[in-house]
């Protein structure tokens, strides 16, 4: 085991582990943001330096800090290393400069994406961004394309993650878009436009942490914060069955993966529950999942929580608060 | 209570000079519709939804107004701007039905704050009584300004000096 202290936490860990997922093992704020890791995804990671970190101390041994920032996605912690994420002005000060970066080419066309609201680009910006942006150039534009039946490519949006080829390559058994070119003209392509039509490509939608693939069945019909996230689930012979059920009253606007803390699908799901099953009949609603307080999609969703009043009325003592 | 108190006559007497005092004094009321109180430029009344200087609609349902409405008066339904409507609507998105409540609405001007696209603005017009509760739903006919430049509703001053200096920039997307 070896021991890294995170913004002055520290934990215990195993050999090989990154600094991400120390971090992500302590919760909370000391979380960097990731942007193009995925920790279901093998190889993922390295590409969008959103979750770059500083080494104060690299280990026991060597107590000199680290000449430069370092991408915790795919940095091993070693033992004795001290990391800075959220204590480190220059980390604050190089997540600015990585936003306007990301942001270089967006659109910022969130009004019309239906990805606001749940868009870790949104977070991103809003956690660390400036309003203003040094380049004066014009912003590179595709035109939109159908990737396959269900999913519209908004290449506009894309921030070239890599995230969407590494699921199609690993949830697939046959790849049939990647990216094309190099530099500032890459983009993501079916090849030719052929159609992904691959019964688990659907997923490529819920690893895009933009809006560059959304869900064509579910394009403009309504607000994510509008709906109601629901546990739902049914008997599939592809998948688990498990997924979030976006609703409203007893209509199923649309499906997806259930996401976790980081934003990542707990199981890919297949295209069949996904894209064609929106009949409330077809699934059993578990209940309504746990909307974070920070998100927009909480407004208007009440939650009944565990906490109780703090004072117990009989014994007058304080509860312990959870 | 003292025998003063007890017989209220004193008390009666007060009230009344009371009463006929405001008989004298300058009238807060006014006589409408003859007279008509002065509004503020930025009252706030009946909504508006705004078209660009091309004439197309500038909302694009993107639901800020709905959400950031505290009475929950908005709703909407989207559509997709078809090959061809491109005169009529300024983005790909467009609201194909946008209703307010004006029985809910308060009248805050939440909505107009939040709206990313400068489409919806309250106005110093009044929303009309009705008979009928459902009359007071107003739909995208009494809400959208009409085409007519000249007839065209004019918020300027409604904005500040810095958002009308922004607006020159061309540069911007937003602008144009
Ligand atoms: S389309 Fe989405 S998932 Fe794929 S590279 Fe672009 S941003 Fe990443
Ligand atoms: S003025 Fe206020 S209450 Fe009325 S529709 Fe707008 S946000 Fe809602
Ligand atoms: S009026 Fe403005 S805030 Fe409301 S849906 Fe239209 S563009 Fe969005
Ligand atoms: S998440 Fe580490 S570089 Fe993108």
């Amino acid at each position: 085991m070896l021991k890294v202290t995170i913004d002055n936490i520290s934990i215990e860990v195993e050999e090989g582990t990154t600094i991400l997922n120390a971090a992500r093992k302590i919760g909370g704020k000391v979380v960097p943001p990731a942007m193009c890791y995925y920790s279901k995804l093998k190889g993922s990671g390295g590409k969008c330096r959103t979750c770059l970190v500083k080494v104060a101390q690299s280990c026991t041994k060597d107590t000199r800090p680290m000449s430069k920032l370092v991408a915790s996605c795919s940095t091993p912690v070693q033992d004795g290393m001290v990391v800075q994420n959220l204590t480190s002005p220059e980390v604050i000060e190089a997540r600015k400069g990585i936003v306007e970066f990301l942001l270089l080419n967006h659109p910022l066309d969130c009004p019309v994406c239906d990805q606001a609201g749940e868009c870790d680009l949104q977070d991103l910006s809003f956690g660390y961004g400036m309003e203003e942006t040094a380049t004066d150039d014009e912003r590179r534009e595709y035109p939109m394309t159908d990737i396959g039946e269900n999913i519209k490519l908004h290449m506009n949006r894309c921030i070239l993650c890599y995230r969407c080829v590494y699921a199609a390559d690993q949830l697939t058994d046959k790849r049939l878009h990647g990216v094309l070119y190099r530099g500032d003209v890459s983009e993501i392509s079916t090849f030719i436009n052929q159609s992904v039509t691959n019964e688990f490509s659907g997923n490529i939608i819920d690893v895009c942490p933009v809006g560059a693939l959304t869900d064509k069945t579910f394009r403009f019909k309504s607000r994510v914060w509008f709906l109601n996230p629901m546990n739902a689930h049914r008997e599939c012979t592809r998948c688990s069955g498990k997924v979030a059920a976006w609703m409203f009253g007893n209509e199923i606007f649309r499906i997806t993966g259930r996401k976790d803390q980081f934003g990542e699908v707990e199981e890919f799901i297949c295209n069949e529950c996904r894209f064609e099953k929106k009949d409330i009949n077809d699934w059993v609603i578990d209940g309504p999942r746990h909307i974070k307080r920070q998100s927009v999609i909480s407004a208007n969703h009440y939650e009944e929580t565990k906490k109780q009043s703090l004072i117990d009325p009989i014994e007058g003592k304080m509860h312990e608060q959870k | 209570m003292s025998f003063r108190e007890r017989i209220y006559f004193p008390a009666i007497l007060n009230g009344m000079r009371i009463t006929f005092g405001h008989l004298f004094r300058r009238k807060t009321t006014v006589q409408y519709p003859e007279v008509t109180r002065q509004f503020s430029d930025i009252y706030r009344g009946k909504h508006v939804l705004k078209r660009d200087d091309q004439g197309r609609e500038r909302c694009t349902s993107c639901g800020l107004c709905a959400v950031a409405c505290p009475a929950e008066a908005i709703t909407m339904v989207s559509a997709e701007r078809k090959p061809g409507e491109e005169h009529l609507y300024r983005e790909e998105k467009y609201a194909a039905v946008y209703e307010i409540n004006m029985l809910r609405c308060v009248f805050c001007g939440d909505c107009e704050e939040a709206c990313p696209k400068e489409a919806i603005f309250l106005t110093t017009e009044l929303v009309k009584s009705e008979y009928q509760r459902d009359k007071f739903i107003y739909g995208k006919d009494q809400l959208v300004e009409p085409f007519d430049p000249a007839k065209r509703i004019d918020v300027s001053k409604r904005q500040t000096p810095a958002v009308l200096e922004f607006k020159k920039d061309k540069r911007y997307k937003h602008n144009v």
